[in-house]
């Protein structure tokens, strides 16, 4: 049955009770991405422990769509406890896999919550000039879809 | 609130749902059904063929052309039946440009229409010709003064909607006409939203052609109907046989066609009685919903509107959450978010009046009809405004907006 324009039980589940929601006030990182244009928005906060460089907290506020929401929060739950490298590994594929997969339309949601990760942990070492960041960063933030948080629509009347 | 069980939730499985989707479209009047039925299975014939069984289909069509005709005050030769209201626009934008190619190529019509006017129109700038969207006001008003300074020499049509889908703004059809029919301009009307919500008499109206749908009014989907008035010659756009007067061919739905009469029917007989009722509800949407969320507020004309529609913006949430929260509870709702299309861009209606992008893809639009109760009604004001807030909590706008002091 072609069934590609519905969500799976796992994506309105995770809409319904979405992990990790909210926005730590002392975060460690912060990356907002998204674009008012297409819909969705999402700022995700991170914490990490300066010894060990593991995710030891992770939040996300999204604005947009039910795949929105639910990428985000199931992003959220694929990256804590990991490592700033191993949360880098985590890919938009691995957010759909997870969720039960997305319809074809809504596939860069989980592009987006990929990419809120990678600015978070960029925001991160911005802030930690002394540390290296892995390889790997550089090479994912190139495709991050910036976001200047100050440039969002502000009192949008 | 109780909430339905997820797998419930994607099979559909609604106990009781709140049906406020009308502009979407509507369920077949028991009446409409049964007077359709036997079209489907012994009065089968088709009504172009000779014998006393075809002759019967033949009677019941034109017995519905006439129904449809006497309506809008026309004649029931000036009725076509098409598949649907989509194909009715199309026969006229594409047919005047077959008809009138040679002596102009500009079309007028507007930025807030429907896309089965506004992708025929893209699809002809394709071919050469020139179409001008006309700007709208924070309403979705077209401005007569407007037509009439974009009519030039080569304009071979003016079409504009008489009613809003999204928004609920009726146009100044009449007037718009009478500039049109001054200038010698076919003007054409989509009034799919428009008929059976507010009157419609193509003379009144000073249109030329007008198309209209059956499965608004609670008649089937698959059908539709375009009036063109006498002396507007449209060359068929599907070719065949010679059914409908030669102008479009293929045999008739006979059952949809009976059931779009019938409709007509039941909107000539309580029509008038289920407008006054809607728009009480309509009206206790709209209050009961802006009084109870903040930033969030009525779209379209606050008088100039459809009984039928209220729609808002919410304002920091995005509209397809509220959509499936809404349908969560059972409620069937309606958004002109981009995130329930596939093209990512958002109402191109709430854009053409003004409304930036994000209010635009926080819009909610709630449609009543005739089945609709005052408690449905309540209970939608009861349920939406934790449904918002929820999504608001969400929402990093909403908490940059807090940080800003501009929302508590």
């Amino acid at each position: 049955m072609a069934v590609d324009f519905m969500y799976s039980e796992k994506v309105l589940e995770h809409f319904r009770n979405p992990r990790n929601m909210g926005e730590i006030e002392d975060a460690d990182g912060v990356g907002d991405v998204g674009n008012p244009k297409c819909g969705d928005m999402m700022r995700i906060t991170i914490k990490v422990d300066e010894a060990t460089g593991t995710i030891t907290d992770v939040k996300f506020k999204t604005f947009g769509c039910g795949a929105a929401i639910a990428t985000s929060s199931m992003v959220t739950e694929l990256v804590k406890g990991k490592s700033l490298q191993e949360a880098l590994a985590v890919s938009n594929k691995t957010v759909v896999e997870q969720l039960g997969g997305l319809p074809p339309v809504k596939l860069h949601c989980s592009v987006l919550a990929e990419q809120g990760i990678v600015a978070a942990i960029q925001d991160y070492y911005a802030k930690h000039p002394e540390k290296t960041p892995p390889p790997e960063l550089e090479s994912k933030a190139q495709y991050l879809e910036k976001v200047d948080p100050h440039g969002w629509p502000d009192g949008d009347q | 609130m109780q909430m339905m069980h997820v797998s419930d939730f994607v099979h559909g499985k609604t106990q009781d749902i709140i049906y406020l989707d009308h502009a979407a479209t509507t369920k077949v009047d028991p009446e409409v059904f049964e007077a359709m039925v036997p079209h489907l299975q012994e009065e089968y014939g088709n009504p172009s063929s000779l014998y006393g069984l075809a002759r019967r289909s033949r009677i019941k069509l034109e017995q519905a052309r006439e129904t449809v005709a006497s309506f809008i005050g026309a004649d029931a030769s000036e009725i076509v039946f098409t598949g649907c209201g989509t194909e009715a626009d199309n026969y006229v934008i594409k047919g005047t440009a077959l008809a009138k190619g040679e002596q102009g190529r500009h079309i007028i019509t507007s930025a807030i229409e429907h896309h089965a006017v506004l992708h025929p129109c893209q699809a002809l700038e394709k071919q050469g010709f020139e179409v001008t969207y006309l700007p709208v006001d924070e309403y979705g008003l077209v401005s007569p003064e407007q037509v009439a300074e974009a009519l030039r020499d080569d304009t071979i049509l003016v079409t504009i909607m008489y009613a809003n889908n999204e928004v609920g703004t009726i146009e100044p059809i009449a007037e718009i006409g009478a500039i049109c029919r001054e200038r010698g301009v076919w003007f054409h009307t989509d009034a799919v939203q428009a008929v059976g919500k507010i009157p419609v008499n193509v003379d009144e109206l000073n249109v030329d052609m007008l198309a209209l749908s059956a499965h608004k009014i609670y008649g089937p989907k698959g059908v539709g109907a375009l009036y063109v008035r006498k002396g507007v010659r449209l060359p068929p756009l599907i070719d065949g046989g010679a059914q409908e007067e030669g102008r479009r061919g293929g045999t008739e739905n006979v059952a949809g066609i009976v059931g779009l009469g019938k409709a007509i029917e039941l909107l000539q007989r309580r029509g008038e009685e289920d407008n006054r009722r809607e728009a009480a509800l309509r009206d206790r949407l709209i209050a009961g919903i802006t009084e109870s969320i903040s930033h969030c507020r009525l779209t379209g004309h606050p008088e100039q509107r459809l009984p039928n529609i209220a729609s808002f913006v919410v304002q920091y949430v995005e509209g397809e959450g509220i959509l499936l929260s809404l349908d969560m509870e059972g409620i069937c709702a309606s958004t002109g978010s981009a995130c329930t299309s596939a093209s990512l861009d958002p109402s191109h209606v709430l854009i053409a009046m003004g409304y930036s992008h994000t209010l635009a893809h926080g819009s909610l639009r709630l449609s009543v009809g005739r089945e609709n109760t005052e408690e449905e009604i309540e209970r939608v004001i009861e349920l939406l405004p934790p449904i918002v807030q929820r999504l608001r909590e969400m929402s990093p706008l909403w908490a940059d907006a807090r940080k800003r002091g501009e929302v508590t």
